[in-house]
């Protein structure tokens, strides 16, 4: 008997597979097809969708960039975003430069978005400090790998808008895997109960490392948010303007004090967990090529052809800026210096510390013996 | 200057008020805090007069409670959280070790994490499990943390208002069994020594007793009881840093050493301060430094606490012993 017969059927009321075929927000299907939603609507210049075109390809590129760095030993190991730009770019534009974004690991496209250099976020995967950005200037904390923790960070954070008035929000990125940690649920029930002004952006590409969405819970992500009291709502995770369109109007009932809403968007890890990771032993390469199918880039580009938005000009400087934009990174990146081994004392509190001091400047004086030997 | 007679939990009471009115970013938050006034009432009629906005009664979820605290932190406020026993700050070890120890560091020093953790800790108070426990040493292993533990009124009040004051992550023991002793309380702080420093509770020319929290009182009057010897007590109030200075000043003029602590004496704080001890006062050591805390076991139920917990009677046991080298 296997362990899923052992356990019995799921229940029937009303449960639905967590993977069955979505019922979701879609704005352009992956034909690049311009579709109505009774609720939600976005209205974009052609200039808007060729800007958001630019960022999907620039993101894309930066993380080809990083994967290759990542194989020739300059990066320790990579958390790929492909086929979840468009997740990440619609909900990073949805945002305003005051909001705060906490991510995970993985929010490489919502950094662009926040105009962090695409440099320092490699520091971390390179190994040359933790992270690489002042979260203040950008609005957008620190990578967060022990998975949820950040949640709670930004439901605090939420709290402390509540206290200071104004309109400001928090976003915060997760994925499907972190929907069953104590953290996030945690974060629930604080903002429900604070009602407070959150967004839970749960990027669901369907597979935490190898374990697929059934490992983590019984029924859509989405539908969870119910019992904490607030509304959760499925997107379309590959079509940015669907996105979009969600996280605006998520955000906005946020900053109207309306409280949280969980966005379940619904999308593919094209790409191996890490660059460690390796997807065949767990996965169907016919589910990765459906999911090819539903590419988050072809579709605008589709889209911008067909309503004759953009000639061929137009792509091809797109890709030639992303060219540009990867080899200046690259170039960068190898130039990143270690740091000074006295930097392992550096930060860790405000003020002196005679502890610390006393270990730097032991080990400083140890560094030394072996200059006088070589002198 | 002004002084005023005050239990420890009045004194605690009085240093959160003061704090919070000096500085409007001051938060209050745990679990029942507010109408309750906590469980031990160190928070009592401070949401009455500071609102709910500032005296949060948390849900019952301590990760959430440090996990929220970080995020008010990075939003400009101060929050002091209270955990309401030692034993159930377990469930925030991840939220305190890994995201408030680190974050400083890892923004390279671009973000501050004014947030201070209280914790009552230790036995003594016929307590049903998990409410008797001494986890400091988890605390002290974690760099990116400072450490410290009251043993009296007056430094309740004084210690509490300047760990709100640091802009590192602080970790506040609070010796619970002592909550309810009184003592004169200076409430000026101008000329309080800082929170990092270990003071001498007790001259003495012997044998210099180590402790912190809870334990002080128990070695001030193991010392008092002595009529043969004169025993030295240092009240180490910092546990990370520590203050080297005044412990090796006081062992390397007394030439003996006894660390008394609740928590196990197995790769308890003890072992720290014996091995520190060791290495610098080397030559001026008559006996080894002796420990006497906990044992390697779970915290016992309560009717068997009082082997488990070190007295009188066990600290100069340790004591007589350092004379027999």
């Amino acid at each position: 008997m296997t362990i899923d017969a052992a356990r019995g059927a799921p229940p029937s009321t009303g449960a639905q597979s967590p993977s069955a075929p979505p019922e979701l927000v879609q704005l352009l299907t992956p034909e690049g097809e311009r579709v109505e939603h009774p609720e939600y609507d976005v209205e974009l210049t052609a200039d808007e969708i060729k800007s958001l075109y630019r960022d999907l390809v620039i993101v894309r590129r930066l993380d080809q960039e990083a994967l290759a760095l990542t194989r020739q030993g300059e990066l320790g190991v990579w958390a790929s975003l492909l086929g979840q730009e468009a997740a990440q770019i619609g909900s990073g534009r949805a945002l305003r430069p005051t909001d705060m974004a906490f991510p995970s690991y993985r929010e490489h496209g919502v950094a662009w978005c926040r105009d962090v250099d695409p440099v320092s976020v490699l520091g971390l995967f390179r190994g040359v400090n933790h992270s690489g950005w002042d979260p203040r200037e950008h609005n957008f904390h620190l990578y967060t790998i022990v998975i949820g923790s950040q949640s709670l960070h930004a439901a605090g954070y939420a709290m402390g808008i509540q206290r200071d008035g104004g309109d400001d929000a928090a976003i915060v990125y997760f994925g499907d895997g972190a929907t069953s940690e104590g953290d996030v649920n945690e974060s629930f029930v604080w903002s429900a109960a604070q009602n407070a002004p959150i967004v839970f952006f749960c990027q669901n590409n369907q597979w935490a490392i190898s374990e697929p969405l059934e490992r983590q819970s019984r029924i859509p992500l989405y539908r969870r948010a119910e019992g904490f009291g607030f509304p959760g709502i499925r997107v379309d995770g590959n079509d940015v303007f669907a996105v979009l369109a969600v996280t605006r109007k998520a955000l906005d009932n946020a900053r109207s004090g309306q409280g949280p809403t969980l966005i379940e968007a619904f999308t593919y890890r094209m790409g191996a967990h890490t660059t460690t990771d390796d997807p065949t032993r767990y996965r169907l390469e016919a589910e990765l090529e459906a999911w090819k199918l539903k590419d988050p880039i072809e579709r605008v580009k589709a889209y911008l052809v067909k309503n004759q938005m953009a000639d061929k000009d137009f792509f091809e400087s797109i890709d030639d800026e992303a060219k540009t934009i990867g080899s200046d990174v690259r170039r960068r990146c190898l130039e990143l210096p270690d740091p000074e081994a006295t930097a392992i004392w550096e930060n860790v509190y405000a003020t002196d510390h005679s502890l610390l001091a006393g270990e730097r400047d032991q080990f400083t004086s140890y560094l030394g013996s072996f200059e006088e030997v070589t002198r | 200057m002004s002084t005023e007679t005050l239990s420890l939990s009045r004194a605690m009471n009085e240093g959160l008020r003061k704090a919070m009115e000096n500085d409007p970013k001051v938060l209050v938050m745990g679990e029942d805090v507010g109408k309750l006034g906590g469980v031990f009432r160190v928070t009592d009629g401070l949401q009455k007069d500071f609102g709910e906005a500032r005296v949060i009664d948390t849900p019952l979820a301590e990760s959430g409670i440090v996990g929220t605290a970080i995020g008010l932190a990075l939003r400009g406020y101060r929050p002091v959280c209270e955990i309401q026993f030692d034993g159930f700050v377990f469930p925030a070890f991840n939220q305190i070790t890994s995201q408030l120890a680190k974050m400083r560091m890892r923004s390279l020093g671009t973000l501050e994490l004014p947030v201070v953790i209280r914790i009552p800790f230790g036995g003594g108070i016929g307590a049903v499990e998990h409410h008797s426990e001494s986890p400091e040493a988890y605390f002290t292993h974690t760099g990116g943390l400072r450490v410290v533990a009251c043993s009296n009124p007056s430094d309740a009040y004084t210690m509490i208002q300047q760990a709100i004051a640091c802009p590192d992550p602080v970790i506040f023991f609070e010796p619970k069994r002592r909550y309810w002793d009184k003592a004169p309380v200076e409430l000026d702080l101008s000329a309080a020594a800082s929170f990092e420093s270990a003071v001498v509770a007790r001259e003495g020319t012997d044998v210099t007793l180590l402790a912190y929290g809870p334990m002080v009182k128990t070695c001030l009057e193991a010392a008092q009881a002595d009529e043969e010897r004169s025993i030295e007590v240092v009240d180490i109030r910092s546990l990370n840093p520590l203050d080297e200075s005044t412990v090796m000043d006081s062992v390397r003029r007394t030439g003996r050493c006894v660390v008394v602590h609740e928590a196990p004496v197995f790769n308890g704080y003890g072992a720290e301060l014996a091995a520190r001890i060791t290495e610098k006062c080397f030559y001026h050591l008559e006996s080894p430094v002796l420990r006497v805390g906990g044992f390697s076991t779970p915290y016992p139920p309560s009717r068997l606490e009082d082997h488990y917990l070190p007295d009188l009677d066990r600290v100069l046991d340790a004591v007589d012993r350092t004379f027999e080298w």
